[in-house]
């Protein structure tokens, strides 16, 4: 098997009495487009706080990036990427100042950055658009541009929030073909959503319900178990049973 | 009969054409659906026809009013749920309830036979203060007051964004009924996979429309050869895939990749020329509302 790149046992975390994350369990590899999905108030976002070093479990063990989930959080945060559909890059900042911001946190030099933003820039077939205020271009070359700059540092994993909502088919897969590109070139991709026909485009889905991993497998092979046609399906079964609404 | 009416709607904001120039009409019981992404213009056009914002240009009416002469009358004859909550944070489920009904100058009695299956299901929490309902609850309180004055015509903004896989189910069944009880309903949604709820849907992008039929029929104008393609290296495929003779374009969808082709494509002579890759598959397969939308798009 490939590398690991992160490895999770018996993750938990508590906020007093309530149990938002209960003792998950699970290896993401190298190169793996790896899906995460679950209902409101499943506990997805609690678990990939922790995944990316923004919050530490309550008990459990695990690495991210070779980083300990428990004691090294600062390491893994500049060890991923992160891009979200809620906040990704700011509209009212250049496109040029945004690569530059993001460069400067991630902790890359001037050199490097201005070598990066520029490569980025050329393969995006963005060079034109360096100091267009990022706030008027349209959402898909936002969502690319957010993508590109999440991995400007190279990083061997890449947290996807939720990543395409509200673009129209044509842009959601152009977008899908980067992140298909970037996980052929060796990144680890890890991404959220609660639309299910995003899940299906996963090598692999773990599927929240109530703060547990309930299923974990590829599309395919979850299909197959649960007698469904498609993703969609699968998850309705699992989540018909859970307790918690968001 | 027509209940909405839209004849060359424009309206821009700067440079911006938000609608552009579109035409279509909803019948009496009718659940017709909006069905685009972002920036398709759909929330202007909500913000039209319930009389929020007046067009640039063309015409439109709701329930035979024009709505820039007669909006008042149509103000009283509409329910709209726009897409963000807006609803009373610190009322308590019961209090917005009958803030509403006191808006429209009616009591919850005389419609609690309409909304009442909808309302049922948030009754036993009708002391809680909306800010602290979950999504799904808010939804059905919203819809609730949405439905107090018995509108004829009911107006829902993506009302499925943001929702589980769940909830989405559930609020299509609640639509379903609403319809039974013969209320004309127009709702936008930019989930394609949707479509299939709906009685009629106008497939929406940049403020124009793309097509407008009934989901099945829509289908059909899908109009060349389509397959799924398969490998164990998915990326690979896909740029070796477009330097094949007849393939038209090939683009990821779920666990394959869809081939939109000529009708001088090959099947055997694609298999021969990429058999270097492994696992390699290819079967025909029917369209579905997303690869239609897509080809409308490029034309």
């Amino acid at each position: 098997m490939s590398d690991v790149v992160i490895s999770v046992r018996e993750l938990t975390k508590k906020f007093g009495n309530f149990t938002a994350v209960e003792r998950i369990s699970f290896d993401v590899y190298q190169g793996e487009i790896f899906g995460f999905i679950g209902a409101n108030g499943a506990g997805k976002t609690t678990a990939m706080r922790m995944l990316c070093g923004l919050s530490y479990p309550t008990s459990g063990r695990g690495t991210v990036a070779g980083f300990d989930v428990m004691s090294e959080g600062e390491k893994i945060k500049r060890h991923i990427g992160y891009m979200s559909q809620r906040f990704s890059l700011y509209n009212d900042l250049t496109v040029w100042e945004n690569i530059n911001l993001f460069a400067g946190i991630y902790g890359l030099s001037k050199n490097e950055t201005d070598k990066r933003g520029t490569e980025l820039l050329s393969k995006l077939k963005f060079s034109s658009e360096r100091n267009t205020l990022v706030g008027s271009l349209p959402l898909g070359w936002k969502q690319k541009l957010a993508f590109s700059i999440a991995t400007v540092h190279r990083p061997e994993i890449v947290f996807l929030d939720e990543p395409t909502g509200g673009v129209d088919p044509l842009t959601r897969r152009q977008f899908w073909e980067m992140i298909y590109e970037a996980a052929a070139d060796g990144t680890t991709i890890f991404v959220t959503t609660h639309y299910m026909d995003e899940a299906e485009y996963c090598s692999r889905v773990a599927i929240m319900v109530d703060g547990r991993v309930d299923a974990l497998d590829s599309p395919a092979k979850l299909k197959q178990e649960f007698r469904a046609d498609s993703m969609d399906e699968v998850f309705r079964t699992l989540a018909r049973d859970a307790k918690r609404g968001d | 009969m027509s209940v909405i009416e839209v004849e060359n709607l424009s309206k821009n904001f700067g440079d911006v054409k938000a609608l552009d120039s579109i035409s279509f009409s909803v019948n009496r019981g009718e659940l017709f659906g909006l069905i685009g992404p972002d920036g398709a213009g759909k929330t202007t056009l909500f913000r039209l026809l319930t009389t929020l914002l007046n067009p640039d240009e063309g015409r439109a009416s709701v329930d035979g009013f024009d709505i820039v002469k007669e909006y008042r009358s149509i103000r009283s004859r509409v329910g709209y749920m726009p897409g963000r909550f807006s609803l009373y944070p610190d009322l308590t489920v019961e209090e917005n309830l009958s803030f509403f009904a006191a808006l429209f100058g009616v009591t919850i009695k005389e419609s609690y036979d309409l909304f009442a299956p909808i309302y049922k299901k948030i009754e036993p929490f009708s002391t809680r203060r909306a800010a602290h309902l979950s999504g799904g609850m808010k939804q059905k309180l919203a819809l609730s007051c949405a439905l107090i004055h018995r509108p004829s015509v009911l107006f829902l903004d993506e009302p499925t964004t943001g929702i589980d896989a769940v909830s989405r189910v559930e609020l299509w069944d609640m639509l379903a009924g609403l319809k039974e009880q013969g209320i004309t309903i127009l709702v936008s949604t930019p989930y394609m996979d949707e479509a299939s709820r709906c009685d009629r849907i106008a497939l929406c992008n940049e403020g124009r429309i793309l097509g407008i039929d009934n989901p099945r029929e829509i289908l059909k104008r899908f109009d060349s050869k389509l397959y799924a393609v398969g490998a164990d290296n998915m990326y690979a495929l896909i740029r070796a895939a477009r330097q094949i003779d007849g393939v038209i374009e090939c683009y990821p969808f779920g666990e394959k990749h869809h081939i939109v082709a000529t009708d001088e494509f090959n099947v055997e002579t694609f298999k021969e020329q990429l058999k270097d890759l492994k696992g390699l598959s290819i079967e025909p397969v029917q369209p579905v509302i997303e690869d239609v939308f897509i080809k409308l798009m490029k034309r």
